[in-house]
């Protein structure tokens, strides 16, 4: 594989360094050097297989709990490397939340399901509670659909409002980032212009990072993208300046449709 | 033909074929059963046989069949009357009846011992026990019978304390022996004072028994005369009448009254005549109790040791082997269970009990013997593997979004197991439940050999203090099918019997898992997933 096409980021959230990944002794990730910038979104894409989930579950060690898997390089979040011993694999996932491609709702109400994390973390305290959930069904832009139902089961809602749903249960313990893996592939295009314009709000206060197939999404919602190929990491860079000149070969084959 | 096979018509007859077979097969299991069952205590009008040879007999029919080597049919009667006749069912060729009647001054009398007795009243003999002056005779009979059941009840209320009575002299009597047995000297003021005790229960116990006998002597010497079709007499005490009828008098209300108290008895009363008549109360109890002991093990037990093989142990050769083995040990003949229970429980864990704890008064066993205890465990063995296969199913079955979703947000994997997993694999856990339920409900071989008896003098809950009792032996509907329809000396009689217990123990069933299925589709409501 030839040099690596990628820019310099100022003070990144996340730094990734030489992380290579196997999945029971193959190897799925190349030697990956990246750096996510603070409170930007920056969307991965690249054809099927070709690591960018494992790479994003990577950064909230997701991929614990599959057997057998070795990682080596590091992964820092502020200055931090989390693939430590000492690192608190439950602090981390508070501090890096995630929205699941398949929206995946509790079968609780609305209401539960928007508090689970702090449930967990041990908060009793009601008002704190009801505030929260408050805050975060209107980050999530779902506040004005359910004020009125809030302890109806979550089942009942659509499958627009459940994403949505998720990404307020993911927003509700104040993460630093907000990991999303594939978040609009089970959606409808509605659906679809509804969350990508909540990615759009939510850029204000959190780092993003998206998994996503969609080259037009991730056109329209990342400041910059990363292009990975067969465990490669082959150009990263602004969104902009990338889809419009890509500069390496494989990037405007893939960008301009030519396979993947 | 090719294309009609192709579209698999044919097949989907089969299944709908074989599907149809076995509700065919359980519906008629459960229609005879019902017949017989439902039949048997609506009272049957007593016939008067005249026959040819010039002799009468009075009876219930109880079937008709034709003549095995002959013509015509012969029909069946119960005549009851054994300690008259010897025995209570007779077959008679129709071609021999002359006459039938149906003569409305016919009773019937259920008793406590010999069975019923069919005949006429002739005369009461009760001590100034109403005035039969002024009401007709079979009036005054009842209402005789009426003052006698009200002295009974008294004479029960005294059973009762001398039942308490006995098993506090009991226990004193044990804790006399351990003095004994921990080598306390005669004149220690411990076994005085239990010796004082002693003798203050046993001076309590002989005047309540003086007292009883008295009541016993005055109940008994109400009397009443009848004679049978053929006008031999014979006197029969009031005490020992259950119930008094004249069925050829009694309309539909009146039946339906009969039958709704003969329900109530069977629910409701102790057995008599070695369990052929009488209530199952003592077996609906043991029955209902050893599923609700069982289910107290086998329930927890299960569904840790499924979460332990579906949740944390990693997967690999061993815990195959045990998936496998678990789902071996539900295909173990069930008295090989009873076997190990007996082996393990009965002489391994209560013998080991007796010995730690109950030393003084053995040989005698307290738990080193076949109890309620020991069959509830050898069930929940038996029973464990179902609960397990069931509860790692209903795991498995969780997609694996929602445990990634819990665990993305800072859950700790026991926090994603306590507060999703389980209650969303709550169904899928019942319905393991339901099943194990059922298959201890209908086991009776496993329990022949750890603690189901004949006849239990007492429950295993009752008024004396520690009030649960979980060695005493215990009663089983199932084992009673068993014993009164094969092992009793009058199987003829217990027949219906049979069939009433058999109903009773399908409606428990019935009952239990109706409940158990209620509460599974309530959660169910709560906790699946709608379409996505």
């Amino acid at each position: 594989m030839s040099e690596i096409a990628t820019i310099k980021v100022t003070d990144p959230v996340i730094e990734v360094e030489n992380l290579d990944f196997y999945y029971s002794g193959s190897k799925a990730l190349h030697g990956i050097n990246l750096g996510f910038p603070r409170k930007h979104v920056t969307a991965l894409i690249g054809p099927s297989g070709c690591g960018k989930s494992t790479l994003l579950r990577c950064f909230n060690r997701m991929n614990d709990l599959i057997d057998n898997i070795d990682v080596q390089g590091h992964v820092l979040l502020n200055g931090n490397d989390i693939y430590t011993s000492s690192t608190d694999v439950i602090e981390l996932r508070r501090r890096v939340g995630m929205v699941f491609q398949k929206s995946n709702p509790f079968p609780k109400s609305i209401y539960e399901n928007v508090i689970f994390g702090l449930r967990i973390a041990g908060v009793k305290n009601k008002s704190v509670l009801d505030e929260t959930v408050e805050r975060s069904l209107k980050g999530a832009a779902l506040w004005e659909e359910v004020k009125d139902r809030l302890n109806e089961s979550a089942l009942s809602l659509s499958g627009g409002q459940m994403q949505r749903l998720c990404i307020a249960r993911a927003i509700a313990v104040n993460p630093e980032i907000i990991l999303m893996d594939e978040p609009c592939s089970a959606l409808d295009p509605k659906s679809t212009a509804r969350v990508e314009e909540l990615i759009g709000e939510l850029r204000e206060n959190y780092t993003i990072i998206i998994v996503t197939h969609n080259m037009q999404q991730a056109g329209r919602v990342s400041d910059y993208t990363a292009f990975l190929y067969e465990g490669f990491l082959v150009e990263f860079g602004l969104t902009e300046k990338m889809f419009m000149k890509p500069r390496k070969k494989q990037t405007e084959d893939y960008i301009t449709g030519r396979f993947g | 033909m090719k294309t009609y096979w192709r579209t698999g018509e044919p097949c989907v007859w089969g299944t709908g074929a074989a599907l149809a077979a076995t509700l065919l097969i359980a519906f008629i299991l459960i229609i005879v059963v019902m017949i017989n069952g439902l039949g048997v205590f609506w009272p049957a009008p007593l016939e008067e046989l005249h026959l040819k040879d010039g002799s009468t007999l009075l009876g219930e029919r109880i079937q008709r069949e034709p003549v095995h080597d002959g013509e015509g049919f012969r029909r069946q009667y119960k005549i009851a009357n054994r300690d008259l006749y010897g025995l209570d069912f007779r077959w008679i060729d129709e071609s021999n009846i002359v006459d039938v009647r149906y003569p409305d001054e016919a009773i019937v009398l259920e008793r406590e011992e010999h069975g019923d007795f069919f005949g006429y009243l002739k005369s009461l003999d009760t001590v100034d026990l109403v005035f039969a002056a002024d009401i007709d005779l079979y009036q005054s009979l009842l209402a005789s019978h009426r003052k006698v059941s009200e002295m009974r009840e008294a004479v029960e209320q005294v059973d009762d304390e001398i039942s308490k009575l006995s098993y506090k002299l009991e226990k004193v009597r044990r804790n006399l022996i351990k003095a004994e047995y921990q080598g306390l000297a005669k004149n220690n003021p411990k076994v005085l004072e239990l010796k004082r005790n002693q003798a203050i229960l046993q001076d309590d116990f002989k005047h309540l028994v003086e007292k009883q006998n008295q009541n016993v002597a005055a109940m008994r010497v109400h009397k009443a005369v009848f004679a049978d079709t053929n006008g031999q007499e014979q006197q029969i005490i009031l005490a020992d009448m259950v119930r008094i009828y004249q069925p050829n008098q009694m309309g539909l209300l009146g039946k339906s009254w009969f039958y709704a108290g003969k329900l109530k008895e069977l629910i409701l009363g102790q057995p008599r005549e070695s369990n052929t008549e009488g209530g199952l109360f003592p077996a609906i109890f043991g029955t209902v109790m050893l599923i609700f002991v069982m289910s107290l093990f086998s329930f927890p037990l299960g569904v840790i040791a499924a979460i332990y093989l579906r949740e944390y142990a990693r997967e690999g050769m061993i815990v195959r082997l045990v998936r496998i083995a678990v789902n071996n040990l539900a295909g173990i003949p069930s008295i090989v269970y009873g076997i190990f229970g007996l082996g393990f429980f009965v002489y391994g864990v209560g013998g080991a009990i007796d010995q730690m704890f109950y030393p003084e008064i053995l040989p005698t066993p307290t738990f080193g013997t076949g109890g309620i205890l020991w069959a509830s465990l050898t069930l929940a063995l038996l029973t464990v593997p179902v609960v397990i296969v069931a509860t790692e199913g209903a795991l498995g079955a969780i997609p694996r979004e929602i445990r990634e979703g819990s665990l993305a947000l800072g859950a700790t994997k026991f926090q994603t197991l306590m507060r999703i997993l389980l209650p969303m694999s709550s169904p899928g856990i019942m319905t393991g439940l339901i099943l194990a339920m059922a298959r201890a409900a209908g086991e009776v071989a496993p329990l022949m050999i750890t603690g189901v008896v004949k006849l239990a003098p007492a429950l295993p809950i009752d008024g004396n203090f520690p009030f649960l009792h979980l060695d005493r032996k215990f009663m089983h509907l199932g084992f009673h099918i068993f014993d009164i329809g094969f092992q009793s000396p009058n199987v003829e009689a217990a027949k219906p019997m049979v069939f009433v217990t058999t109903l009773l123990l399908v409606l428990i069933v019935l009952t239990m898992s109706s409940i158990a299925i209620h509460l599974r589709n309530k959660m169910k409501k709560r906790y699946t997933f709608g379409t996505f």
